[in-house]
């Protein structure tokens, strides 16, 4: 039975085995239970006044104290759940809308749909995005989760549109296509086998490549005070490190500790996809 | 034309032009007024360089796209008309290719075997062992079934790729195959064995094979029909023989003057039309302007002017 499955899902199974994988997912999977959990073990709200000031890491504050005697660790895994939650969902909503348009235009691919969908596409990629997402970010008064979601996808997805595009072009134009045409198996097999198959993987990555990219972009809007109106971030805790010369004063563990986290998370992520890359194409397999 | 001959196929009047881009639209005639019978059991070569539209010809026959104008008959009816899901499925039971790329003809996520699991899972096919069969098939084009079944595409050379797709088509036993430069990625070993193996079938079974290629030498040796095509054009047909010993059209014979040395590999990709026979084919068009397409001997005509 288990054999049946894994010859099945052979992608699936090779995904699981390689090492980069592993390794990558290992500690993704430990960020996102750090802001899952995080909050719960914090015995501190955080913005309470937890403490002394300057003080180092210990068991008593895990990430240390702030200048003003705030708790880093809660801190810092509030801020990494609230930033954790805006990357995803922007990552999630960049995708989608980059593979419809993609996939769209690229099925439909030389005709005036087509040139369409890739002219609004371009529009997206020539906007000045950092210009356009504080131009934005300032007119919303109130700024909630999935409204910084957004702000953050709306500038991400078009360069997922034209890779998906060019993808689903190169596919449609395969020969193995037009080998099952003559082999006469319906259009559903070959959207499945040929074309969905071969676009899957590619898809995951392009996802995994989004949030990777849509988190630097929160952290980068919440560093600029661009953040959610409402609570703590990620970005907001780095900036009031910087803003406080917490590095100058020798605070390290203040500015460092979160933005190891989130660079610790975005190699993790990058390991996942040269990994999986591997995995899901046969020719780059460790056999 | 003569008597008696065993049509299976007709391809009439035969255009294709394709059209990219929107707002610069921009027309290419990958294929014009192309007209030629398909006999029962005979090999007919299809020659031409590169981008003179061998490849259009093939997919139009193999229904991959559709004709700007133009007929196809087969069985008394224009393959066009063949929308319904059923007739189409008969029609590629017995109208079979094999593509340029051999590389490109195989998913890369699957293994090699699942070009033979298509087939029987689509068609009828008559074996009583399906894995006996498959096993014939690979060992009739040279290949040991235990090193290559089980494979994935990248594992295996480009010959090996093509002779795959070889056995994938004899297992089927069709009436009209089209090979579209087949053995351009087999060493000369293997060549030979593998024309022969086409040639026999050919004789076996009463398949018609359009053998594309843009090599003269190769259409020679395995050909009854000779098709010479220049720019989309047909412009010089006819019994092979005929067609070799007496070229008439100007491209034709610079053709001939062309052929490289023996053991030369022509490189399907180079551009190659020196200027000087784009000049010949235009003066030769204007001495015999409005002649048009000339039978100059029995089963040999000649495209003489455009018109
Ligand atoms: N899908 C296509 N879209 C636009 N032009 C095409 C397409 N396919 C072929 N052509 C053009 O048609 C011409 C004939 O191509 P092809 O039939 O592949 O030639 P050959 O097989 O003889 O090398 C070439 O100029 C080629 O660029
Ligand atoms: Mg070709």
């Amino acid at each position: 039975m288990a054999k049946d499955f894994w010859a099945k899902h052979e992608n699936l199974y090779y995904a699981l085995t390689n090492k980069k994988v592993i390794f990558g997912l290992t500690i993704v999977a430990f960020v996102f239970l750090l802001a899952a959990f995080g909050p719960m073990i914090a015995q501190y709200e955080y913005d309470e006044y937890a403490g002394q000031g300057y003080l180092p890491p210990s068991s008593e504050h895990f990430f240390g104290t702030t200048i003003d005697g705030k708790d880093v660790f809660t801190r810092t895994v509030n801020g990494l759940r609230s930033t954790l939650l805006v990357g995803a969902i922007a990552g999630s909503i960049a995708t989608l809308i980059g593979c419809i348009i993609g996939f769209v235009a690229g099925y439909y691919g030389g005709t005036i749909f087509d040139e369409l969908l890739m002219m609004l596409t371009n529009i997206f990629v020539v906007m000045p995005q950092l210009a356009l997402l504080i131009v934005i970010a300032a007119f919303l008064e109130v700024r909630g989760t999935f409204v910084m979601a957004v702000i953050v996808a709306s500038t991400a997805w078009p360069w997922t549109a034209r890779a998906v595009r060019s993808q689903t072009l190169s596919l449609k134009n395969q020969e193995y296509v037009s080998l099952s045409r003559i082999s006469s198996i319906s259009v559903g097999r070959i959207l499945r086998e040929d074309i969905a198959s071969n676009m899957f993987s590619y898809v995951f990555m392009v996802f995994i490549q989004q949030f990777n990219g849509t988190m630097l972009a929160t952290v980068q809007l919440e560093f600029l005070g661009l953040g959610p109106t409402k609570g703590i971030s990620l970005g907001l805790v780095m900036q009031n490190a910087v803003n406080w010369n917490g590095i100058q004063l020798g605070m390290w563990w203040w500015a460092i500790i979160p933005g190891l986290i989130l660079t610790i998370l975005i190699t993790a992520l990058y390991f996942i996809n040269t990994g999986l890359d591997a995995a899901f194409n046969p020719r780059l397999r460790e056999m | 034309m003569a008597k008696n001959k065993d049509v299976v196929m007709s391809v009439q009047g035969l255009t294709k032009v394709f059209k990219s881009g929107i707002l610069n639209p921009e027309y290419t005639v990958a294929a014009k007024d192309i007209s030629f019978d398909i006999e029962k059991g005979k090999i007919i070569s299809l020659i031409g360089e590169s981008g003179s539209g061998k490849t259009t010809v093939g997919k139009l026959i193999l229904k991959l796209i559709n004709p700007s104008e133009g007929k196809i008959i087969y069985n008394g009816k224009d393959i066009s008309e063949i929308k319904e899901k059923e007739e189409t499925k008969q029609y590629y039971r017995r109208v079979q290719g094999i593509f340029q790329d051999p590389f490109a003809t195989f998913n890369p996520l699957y293994r090699v075997d699942r070009v033979f699991d298509l087939i029987f899972d689509s068609f009828d096919l008559d074996y009583e062992d399906k894995d006996q069969a498959i096993r014939e098939a690979l060992f009739d084009v040279n290949l040991n079934p235990d090193r290559t079944l089980g494979k994935f595409p990248h594992q295996l050379s480009g010959g090996q790729l093509q002779r795959l797709l070889i056995a994938r088509a004899l297992l089927m036993d069709v009436d009209v195959l089209i090979a579209d430069e087949l053995i351009s990625m087999l060493d000369a070993s293997t060549r030979i064995g593998v024309l022969n193996l086409l040639v026999e079938s050919c004789k076996k079974h009463g398949m018609a094979v359009i053998f594309i290629t843009h090599d003269l030498n190769l259409g020679y040796y395995i050909s009854d029909h000779s098709l010479i095509m220049y720019k989309g054009r047909l412009v010089e047909r006819g019994d092979t023989k005929k067609v070799y010993e007496n070229a008439t059209h100007p491209y034709t014979q610079m053709l001939f003057e062309a052929v490289p040395e023996i053991g030369e590999r022509w490189d399907p990709d180079e551009e190659f039309l020196p200027e000087q026979v784009v000049q010949d084919v235009k003066e030769f068009y204007q001495e015999n302007q409005g002649k048009g397409f000339v039978e100059i001997e029995e089963e040999h005509s000649v495209l003489f002017s455009d018109k």
